[in-house]
């Protein structure tokens, strides 16, 4: 720990300033390209598991509870050594945007599911009288009303799937936890142990904090709403 | 096709091998006891983060609740392979017996320390977590609670641990368990930096599956390592991961089903 007072070893960090930074930029590509395929599979689950078709809710279920009750660090490793060891050319990278979208679908789809069902089933039969076809039910009617339920749980996701970049630290990933190891571990920058995690985890920090406050104002919020007494809420309309 | 089968038998075979089964059996016993130890400190640990989060409101103590509140935000929005990578630098540890390493199976001490060092990082990482399922705990804890018991004569901590903390762990039940299931789940990340759970012996064991799938010859032939390898092996591994957890979820969700109504 006493390194973090060496002013030599704040200098080799800054000197490999570039070798963070580019940690960094790695961790949000997996985090962006991940989220995209987590959003899509999750999107399609969630429609899946509250359909009306047995046999496509039964898959969602599958997929959701195999995904959530397998560790992150087993589907990684698993993926990219049958790929290896079947002779499929692959980057470590391409596996990372799979695997983190594969996983974190599961928990994508049980929000979105979570979401849909909060809509009262009146709704849907509103929206069956006026003659709107399912598509056009959850487009116009149902998942606009789920968008504020869902998104602080969904941001949460987003902190999680940042988190878990660096679960590729295991098959080689260079994000910026991996980097960060790597540097204090390297041959010719090692020892700089107290400025380089000051650096990785201040800059991981950074990026998760302000998600994270953002989501729980957000719960906050709407569970004050919610704790309004419904006969308050009609006296206050009868005031208005 | 023919080739397929066969390599597919070889693969079985590595799991009828008495020594690959009982290593990751003695793997599995690791994962279960590394997560019980790190769901006891940090529920400990957590408890005490949420208590002072939540109630040292009034003078100095805010400082206190300062720093818990600090803590709590630094190791949520940070990733457990970053504290796990600090401790493995940096976290000092006791030097521990040779004999008791050899009881815990180890052929050194410098893999205790490491696991060790690990299940601090765990423990640290974790305790952020409960510490703000407590607090959801605690709120949910009613106000004339804390009120009846002041009026019964009941002091501060009398009130906290016969009264409130009671009625908070009884409402978290249910998050609690499904915390271990995610704990279970992340005892996988020790993998990176030291062979003792369940996940890292699967590795190291289809590090070496040539010497295990019939296909090792000699000391010039080393064999082959076959995918039929990798997904029977890490099929176990789901598997065993799977059954566990999958039964503490059917378990949370009754619990919750019975609750609601």
């Amino acid at each position: 720990m006493e390194t973090v007072w060496s002013a030599k070893a704040w200098a080799t960090v800054w000197q490999y300033r570039a070798t963070f930074l580019n940690g960094l930029l790695n961790t949000l590509q997996s985090a962006v390209v991940g989220l995209l395929i987590a959003m899509a599979i999750g999107f399609a689950l969630g429609l899946m598991a509250t359909g009306s078709v047995k046999g496509l809710r039964m898959f969602a279920r599958a997929y959701v509870e195999f995904f959530q009750n397998t560790p992150l660090i087993l589907q990684v490793c698993f993926l990219y050594y049958a790929l290896a060891y079947s002779g499929v050319k692959i980057t470590v990278v391409t596996v990372g945007f799979i695997s983190l979208g594969l996983y974190h679908g599961a928990y994508v789809a049980e929000v979105v599911r979570a979401g849909i069902q909060s809509i009262p089933l009146g709704q849907f039969d509103a929206a069956r009288a006026q003659g709107f076809e399912y598509t056009d039910t959850m487009r116009y009617i149902i998942l606009p009303q789920t968008a504020k339920i869902i998104l602080p749980p969904m941001i949460n996701q987003v902190v999680a799937l940042i988190k878990n970049t660096s679960c590729l630290y295991i098959i080689g990933g260079a994000d910026l936890i991996a980097t960060t190891y790597n540097f204090v571990t390297g041959e010719s920058t090692g020892g700089a142990y107290g400025p380089a995690y000051l650096v990785g985890g201040v800059l991981f920090f950074c990026v998760c904090y302000p998600l994270s406050m953002i989501a729980g104002r957000w719960e906050r919020r709407l569970k004050e709403r919610d704790a309004v007494k419904p006969d308050k809420a009609d006296a206050k309309e009868a005031t208005a | 096709m023919e080739q397929f089968m066969q390599d597919l038998r070889g693969s079985f075979g590595i799991l009828k091998n008495p020594d690959v089964i009982g290593y990751l059996l003695k793997g599995l016993a690791f994962t279960l006891g590394i997560s019980f130890c790190t769901i006891v400190l940090s529920v400990t640990v957590g408890a005490v983060l949420a208590l002072v989060r939540n109630y040292c409101t009034k003078g100095p103590a805010r400082v206190l609740r300062r720093i818990a509140s600090a803590y709590i935000e630094l190791f949520r929005n940070t990733p457990l392979m970053l504290w796990m990578f600090i401790c493995f630098v940096m976290c000092p540890a006791p030097s521990f017996s040779k004999a008791f390493a050899e009881m815990l199976g180890f052929t050194s001490t410098v893999a205790v320390k490491t696991l060790f060092k690990a299940i601090v990082a765990f423990t640290l990482f974790t305790s952020a977590i409960m510490a703000e399922i407590i607090r959801g705990g605690l709120n949910s804890v009613a106000k004339g609670q804390f009120e009846a018991a002041y009026a019964q004569g009941f002091g501060t901590l009398q009130t906290m641990t016969l009264i409130v903390l009671p009625q908070a762990f009884r409402n978290i039940i249910p998050t609690l368990l499904s915390q271990m299931i995610t704990t279970i789940k992340d005892s996988s990340y020790m993998a990176s930096l030291v062979t003792v759970e369940l996940m890292g012996c699967t590795k190291l064991i289809i590090s070496k599956a040539n010497s295990y799938n019939g296909t090792w010859v000699d000391r010039f032939n080393r064999g082959t390592i076959h995918v039929t390898d990798v997904f029977v092996l890490f099929g176990f591994a789901f598997l065993v991961y799977f059954a566990i957890n999958f039964t503490l979820s059917c378990f949370v969700r009754r619990m919750r089903a019975r609750r609601r109504a």
